[in-house]
């Protein structure tokens, strides 16, 4: 037996005369191309299938008000309002940036939150109070060189001024105060990273 | 004979809405009733 196949126009002619067939017929000889047009804008199945909800809705609308200017052109004018919400969706998507992370990429791998978290801050808590324990064990002179120029931010400059010492001395004091420290924390296996 | 190097077309993949957004449309249309008043029309769904 032969298919005939009945042109949209007259489909839609008989959904407008109450044939709710006719949009069935309308709707599964249409909505491959329709589906994929979206899917290839958003490559997104969800969105793909809201889309592709929203167009028909508007379709039924548009049609059962009586609006539709039947010229022959039945899947351009479904295109074309697909078209549009697939636009509407990317112009709700740009003021309301939604992430999630169903996909392989994950945004909060790219984000990072530049305040410590509470281990990292109980970490740096430790490693800098166990500095300043080393620093106690270190020799008087070279102590206070150390203090000064790294907690006091002073120069060796005004070191050398409140020291009363030169500033070679003053240097000295430093490079040995650093070597000193160094052979504390090998010597104890004094884990100072965070 | 001659060797065919080029390989055959993966099949292509069909995209297809659900049946459950087909359904909801069919259905949304048998609901959805127009009713016109002098020139206004009103829109009713009658689910």
């Amino acid at each position: 037996m032969k298919k005939i196949l009945i042109q949209d126009a007259v489909l839609v002619k008989n959904y407008l005369n109450g044939d709710e067939s006719a949009l069935s017929v309308l709707i599964n000889r249409h909505k491959q191309k329709i589906y994929s047009f979206i899917y290839s804008k958003v490559f997104d199945r969800d969105i793909t299938e809201d889309v592709f909800q929203d167009t028909f809705i508007k379709v039924i609308k548009t049609l059962k008000l009586g609006k539709y200017n039947e010229e022959g052109k039945f899947l351009p004018w479904v295109m074309r309002i697909a078209h549009n919400l697939v636009i509407d969706h990317f112009r709700r998507n740009s003021r309301m940036p939604k992430f999630d992370n169903a996909g392989e990429f994950s945004i909060f791998s790219v984000l990072s939150d530049s305040a410590l978290n509470a281990e990292k801050s109980i970490i740096k808590n430790q490693v800098e109070s166990d500095v300043r324990r080393i620093i106690q064990e270190l020799p008087e002179d070279q102590k206070q060189v150390l203090v000064m120029r790294m907690y006091q931010d002073m120069s060796f400059k005004e070191i050398s001024e409140r020291t009363g010492v030169s500033i070679n001395t003053a240097l000295g004091r430093m490079r040995y105060a650093l070597i000193n420290l160094r052979k504390v924390i090998e010597q104890h296996n004094i884990v100072l990273t965070n | 004979m001659a060797k065919i190097y080029s390989d055959c077309n993966p099949k292509k993949i069909q995209l297809n809405p659900k049946k459950e957004t087909v359904d909801f449309l069919l259905n949304y249309s048998k609901a959805l009733r127009v009713n016109c008043y002098k020139k206004m029309k009103f829109e009713a769904l009658l689910n």
